[in-house]
């Protein structure tokens, strides 16, 4: 989905909001913190129905931005519109926007219904509706059985599942998740994962979730905003994230990488090819507009890079000898780092389970290294 | 760890709890239990001419009866003075848990820094003499008419006893999580909604406490109606030390103490009661 501000054609200026329009438009945000920016001059549409993600590190701005969508705190410069309203002055109790909590909140003295019934009793609805309702909610978290029980009853991932429940239970506009998988342990962080895209899926309720987990952004959301001091770097769907990244932050937090320092030289067929001071001429394949002359990295993916024992066995432009230098058995697959005799280290990732994969290098090993000209991207700067 | 191991452990930590638990249990059977079942035995015995008791050694028809008790039921003052005494005490736990409720709040909602300062504020009254400080409500009182009235009797209560309140009080809304409030408010709560709906319910357990610190000094206290007081505003508290010191009758002060005892814990019973079944899930922030 392509989001363009667009131009109105009767008289041409900017119009007020971007067309079609957005459920949830954040316009040249900037929230300070003394002289720091925690969120610098941010714009993002999110629309009805996506499961949008804000990625990044600690401190980059996406928990202040997920506050000021819940009105917990106000912009500096900037607005933010809701259903094309601005939100701006409106206190978190008036806003149809809910949040699942870090730490979950759950109200300690109110039972699994009680907690779950709140939203509606304070949206005033009707007895009847409200038990219908929290049963209703009930089954789709699979708490059927436990709505009488109190929070600290609870596993972890039943809380969790309950604080999803009590903030989907009044069917808000938009549903923040404030890196609610942090607390579970990874097995069950993956089963909530698949529960949350199923979730967000049935209920349709559109999701803005925060997270640092690079891994559980990418397989839960429709879109990310990769962001970092406060500046989003990147948005794009995930896919487009891991296969493209933007520039080097990208390439660098999203996933695994080899970033190979190189310069863009003219190449033997007029086409521009690279050369990287540690390896020499590289065959790869560069955006329209690299101009020879121009510096910046190849960023390549541990798994597009192939390991073989002889050198010659590589059909491949790109292929050099080396040496196993260390490695990282993971069961399915194995992370190698492969000395290059150029003197570069370079990553790779072999799956353990493929035909003619039988054997495990080991550390020390001659091995021989090499990729496709087309299989990394060429980042300016 | 082996069998004799997890033995040799435990056998060393039930020495190590005699040596712990040995000298507080020794003084307490000395000084609390051994005079509490004197003051049960006292309570059935004759008054001595000139206060203590009459000997046993003059035989026992002579020195035992239950003519205490029967004096305690058998007038109607005494109830009445029981009930003026209850109704004190829960006017003055009232006053103190609405005086103590913003005071322990804004507290805790202060800068951590800022906290321990104002608790040492709380409790900086205690610095100076007891008696001293009711005979400042008595300047205090006098010139405005208002000494010598249960007025007068309710407000030395509560000054005496508000700290007991706040304290607790104050330990318990200390520990709320604040991210509770946001959920709160998130989810559509008012102000006003997310007191009464999270913190008043979570702060249960401190109210209750704070409650028991209060209630159950004021129902025995005597210095404060006798200086405070006027002459209607006798309480339990009083009437014991009147026995004892006054009267010279042993047995009814003794009876007047073990009535009071009973009431305490039956109170005290009925709270506890009361407390576990609101309190659900609060154990959980408190």
């Amino acid at each position: 989905m392509e989001w363009r501000v667009g131009t109105v054609p009767w008289n041409g200026r900017r119009p007020v909001f971007p067309l079609p329009m957005a459920l949830l438009e954040i316009r040249e945000v900037t929230r300070r913190f003394g002289a720091l920016a925690a969120v610098d001059r941010v714009s993002l549409a999110i629309e009805a129905g996506e499961f949008f993600t804000l990625l990044g590190p600690s401190g980059c701005g996406k928990t202040t931005l997920l506050r000021m969508i819940a009105g917990f705190d106000e912009p500096d410069e900037g607005a933010l519109f809701l259903d094309g309203k601005p939100l701006a002055g409106i206190a978190p109790e008036k806003r149809p926007v809910h949040t699942v909590f870090q730490s979950y909140a759950l109200f300690p003295h109110m039972t699994v219904s009680g907690n779950i019934a709140f939203p509606l009793e304070m949206a005033k609805r009707s007895r009847q509706e409200i038990s219908e309702r929290v049963r209703e909610t009930l089954a789709l978290v699979h708490l059927e059985d436990r709505g009488e029980a109190y929070p600290h009853e609870l596993s972890g991932g039943q809380k969790q599942r309950v604080a999803l429940a009590r903030g989907l239970v009044n069917r808000p506009r938009l549903l923040l998740l404030d890196e609610p998988l942090g607390a579970l342990d990874a097995k069950l962080r993956q089963e909530m994962q698949v529960e949350l895209i199923n979730l967000q899926r049935d209920v349709g309720v559109t999701f803005v979730f925060v997270t640092h987990a690079q891994q559980e952004a990418l397989a839960l959301s429709h879109r990310i905003a990769v962001m970092n001091k406060g500046r989003v770097e990147q948005l794009d769907t995930p896919d487009r994230l891991y296969t493209a990244p933007a520039n080097r932050f990208v390439a660098d937090f999203v996933g695994r990488i080899n970033l190979i320092e190189a310069e863009v030289v003219s190449g033997p067929h007029g086409h521009p090819g690279l050369r990287a001071a540690a390896l020499g001429e590289l065959a790869a394949e560069l955006g329209p507009g690299v101009k020879a002359g121009e510096r910046g990295m190849l960023a390549l993916r541990p798994e597009l890079v192939r390991v073989t024992e002889h050198l010659e066995a590589l059909e491949l432009r790109n292929r050099f000898a080396g040496r196993v230098k260390e490695l990282l058995y993971v069961g399915e697959v194995t992370h190698y780092k492969v000395q290059l005799e150029a003197g570069f280290v370079i990553e790779a990732l072999l799956p353990n389970a493929a035909p003619g994969r039988a054997r495990l290098f080991k550390a020390g090993d001659a091995v021989a290294v090499g990729w496709r000209h087309d299989a990394g991207v060429f980042l300016r700067g | 760890m082996d069998e004799r191991g997890a033995a040799r452990e435990a056998s060393h930590a039930g020495w190590t709890r005699w040596i712990v638990a040995g000298p507080p249990t020794a003084f307490l059977l000395a000084f609390f239990l051994v005079p509490a079942l004197i003051v049960v035995a006292a309570s059935f015995r004759e008054p001595g001419e000139f206060g203590g008791l009459v000997p046993l050694a003059g035989g026992l028809g002579a020195a035992l009866s239950l003519e205490a008790y029967r004096f305690l039921f058998g007038d109607l003052v005494y109830a009445q003075i029981f009930a003026a005494s209850f109704a004190v005490a829960a006017a003055t736990t009232f006053i103190c848990i609405v005086m103590a409720y913003p005071l322990a709040w804004l507290i805790a909602r202060s800068p951590r820094k800022r906290r321990d300062l104002l608790v040492l504020l709380v409790i900086l009254p205690f610095a100076s003499n007891f008696l001293v400080r009711i005979y400042a409500w008595i300047m205090l009182l006098g010139p405005v008419n208002l000494l010598y009235t249960p007025f007068a009797v309710i407000a030395g209560m509560v000054y005496v006893h508000l700290p007991f309140m706040v304290l607790p009080l104050y330990t318990n809304l200390e520990k709320h999580d604040p991210a509770l409030l946001e959920a709160a408010q998130d989810l559509g709560a008012s102000a006003w909604t997310r007191f009464w709906r999270v913190t008043f319910p979570l702060s249960l357990p401190g109210i209750f406490s704070g409650s028991a610190l209060v209630f159950i000094p004021v129902l025995g206290m005597f210095a404060v109606p006798e200086l405070l007081g006027g002459t209607g505003d006798i309480l339990i508290g009083n009437l014991i030390k009147e026995q004892f010191l006054d009267n010279r009758d042993w047995p009814l002060g003794s009876a007047l103490s073990i009535g009071l005892t009973i009431a305490v814990l039956a109170f005290a019973g009925l709270a506890a009661l009361g407390a576990r079944r609101g309190l659900k899930g609060t154990e959980a922030v408190s």
